[in-house]
């Protein structure tokens, strides 16, 4: 927030109640965090079935990139490789960073305008919308793209974003942007288009696998077309949110008091809920319903650096793509050449984490 | 003193034809109140009569007609956050939030003063840590806000509050999670305060001895009216107390003003002690 907050102590947490809380440096605490997030996007690339030699794909990227100015990087991955490197290997990982930030800083949105730890990017009805518009173009679309763009992610992107929209709608007519009335509109929706997708589901038994494994979310068919697709929504999505920092810092005292500090509640509310929906639209569009993130990585930066959200969502963005990445890598490797579900990684190694924190956290009061 | 800022001066309030409801309930009726600058008007009344609606109204968080003034200039169109920059309100339930400091929450105080998207700024900064100072928050300042004690909290909240560098303070009993001691604290604080920076003051206040010491004027609600207003001697009768809260109560005179005493009930205990 300011170099009044950036203050750094020795030592460790101190066991009493409401003891001195030792404060990481911000600065400290993002640096690590985008460090993190180069370490894993770099064994995101090396690691996998084909081997690529680190120093190779270090030229090969700057081949790439100082291609367009006529500079020529000997000994640059060729062929095979090459391909693997560019085709494969580099748009999974950047999608997976996308995706990861995505659902991360979108879960810390909802978190702070709903003042609710367990709300995540999920919560109104975008995963059912999401789940319900993919089911419906897998079981029943007579075409797989339009023009250049599937009609899955399409159908996903739609579907999320008409969940959200029945919430507000719904938790408008039932009493404005009250957060709690609002909340339980997003619970009636997400049930209704759940419903709704299993009835659709259950009547197209033949694409059940299909749809199974769109609903567990995949990162496995990532094509640079997905990140083109995305990038446009998710960077203003992002940007929104990144600037709602101070406005969630004050929306967290209530809304009475935030009103009688000259902010709007039910407008600020309404706009983080529609940029973190459009992110987590996106995010859904490309990657189906990948669990845990949003909930998870919000917690674990706060954990490390305070319960601001001028810190909570930049430190989301970077540790949500650095987790994603990560459990990507351990879905393609653990069980090689077989693939897990990302899902179920994200589930596998978050749940035992956040166990571990909070079991951590309790030791501390 | 070292006040970063020209001394603040209280502004006049003037609420005249004040009406509210929830639904279909008439919760206030026409309520008027002026307060003159500087001036501390307690308003008291039984639970359930509006004192908290009342307070909400006039800040404009809570729908009602009426024309609110604050120096003569209605309140009704005013942006929200110039209207913040006059107004500051400490609610009966403050809500803290987790893993901030006490300096960050109370820097949210300085949130009408700047754009919603800016970093606090040196003025802000300074304000900030005045007021820590004023009071005595400076070693809780790092400290997280929920792990303060109540009547810390109390403090950080009036804290924030001043930082607004507001010209009104409404207060929804400020008092009301703290034992006598404390209250006492953070009363004298808010006198000092008030004194101080020229500051007017609207507080609820249950305590009707605390309100009849601190106040120097009284509106009693009943049922949403203005039951009665005057100085507290002229307000705090053992007739009105009897009306409005249908309590049997004495009311002393003290060195420091008033007091109200509880009565007990039917006189049986006394007959038995006098008899025996």
């Amino acid at each position: 927030m300011s170099t009044a907050t950036q203050r750094t102590r020795p030592g460790r947490t101190t066991a009493e109640p409401g003891a001195v809380r030792p404060r990481r440096s911000t600065l400290v605490v993002t640096t690590a965090a985008g460090l993190a997030l180069v370490v894993a996007v770099l064994a995101g690339i090396w690691v996998g079935a084909v081997p690529l030699a680190p120093g190779r794909v270090v030229l090969t990227l700057a081949d790439r990139a100082l291609g367009p100015f006529g500079v020529d990087v000997p000994g640059r991955l060729e062929g095979t490789q090459a391909a693997v490197l560019l085709q494969l290997r580099l748009p999974r990982v950047v999608l997976a960073v996308l995706v990861g930030a995505a659902l991360a800083v979108s879960g810390a949105a909802y978190q702070g305008v709903f003042r609710n730890p367990l709300a995540d990017p999920y919560l109104l009805g975008a995963a059912a919308g999401a789940g319900l518009g993919a089911t419906l173009t897998i079981a029943h679309s007579p075409v797989q793209t339009l023009g250049p763009v599937g009609i899955v992610p399409l159908a996903a992107f739609a579907g999320a974003l008409f969940g959200v929209f029945c919430a507000l709608a719904l938790g408008s007519v039932a009493g404005g942007a009250h957060s709690p009335t609002l909340l339980l509109a997003g619970i009636a929706v997400a049930a209704f288009l759940a419903a709704a997708q299993n009835l659709v589901q259950q009547q197209n038994t033949d694409d059940l696998r299909q749809i199974y494994g769109w609903m567990i979310g995949q990162l496995g068919s990532s094509q640079w077309s997905d990140v083109v697709l995305v990038l446009p929504y998710l960077g203003v999505a992002c940007a929104v949110l990144l600037c709602c920092g101070r406005a969630l810092d004050v929306l967290a005292v209530g809304d009475d008091e935030a009103g009688s500090l000259g902010v709007h509640p039910g407008r600020l509310r309404l706009l983080v809920i529609l940029a973190a929906s459009l992110a987590t639209a996106s995010a859904v569009a490309v990657s189906g319903l990948i669990g845990f993130v949003g909930l998870v990585v919000p917690h674990i930066v706060r954990r490390l650096a305070g319960g601001s959200y001028t810190r909570v969502l930049p430190l989301s963005l970077l540790v949500g793509g650095a987790f994603l990445v990560l459990a990507d890598l351990i879905a393609r490797v653990i069980l090689a050449p077989a693939e897990l579900p990302i899902g179920v990684v994200t589930a596998f190694v978050g749940a035992p984490f956040f166990a571990l924190l909070i079991w951590a956290g309790a030791r501390r009061r | 003193m070292t006040a970063p800022q020209p001394h603040v001066r209280g502004a006049r309030v003037e609420v005249v034809g004040l009406s509210a409801a929830y639904g279909r309930t008439q919760v206030l009726d026409s309520v008027r109140f002026t307060v003159e600058p500087g001036g501390w008007l307690a308003v008291i009344g039984p639970n359930g009569s509006g004192k908290s609606t009342l307070l909400r109204s006039v800040l404009g968080l809570q729908r009602s007609e009426g024309q609110v003034r604050i120096d003569g200039v209605p309140t009704t169109g005013m942006p929200r956050r110039d209207r913040a920059r006059l107004l500051a309100y400490a609610p009966q339930l403050p809500v803290l939030p987790e893993g901030i400091s006490t300096r960050e929450y109370v820097t949210l105080g300085r949130t009408p003063h700047r754009p919603l998207l800016a970093a606090p700024r040196r003025h802000d900064r300074e304000v900030v840590a005045d007021v820590l100072r004023r009071l005595d928050l400076e070693p809780l300042a790092d400290r997280l806000v929920v792990t303060l004690s109540g009547g810390e909290q109390q403090r950080a909240v009036l804290a924030r509050a001043l930082a607004q560098r507001p010209r009104v303070l409404f207060l929804d009993e400020p008092t009301a999670a703290l034992d006598l001691g404390h209250a006492q604290q953070v009363l004298d604080l808010l006198d000092r305060l008030r004194r101080q920076d020229g500051l007017t003051v609207v507080s609820t206040l249950h305590d009707l001895t605390l309100a009849g010491q601190y106040a120097d004027r009284l509106t009693l609600l009943a049922a949403g009216r203005v039951a009665a207003e005057g100085t507290p001697a002229e307000v705090l009768t053992p007739a009105s107390l009897a009306e409005h809260y249908g309590a049997r109560a004495q009311v002393v005179t003290g060195p420091d003003g008033l007091a109200v005493l509880p009565v007990r009930s039917g006189g049986a205990k006394t007959d038995r002690v006098t008899r025996a």
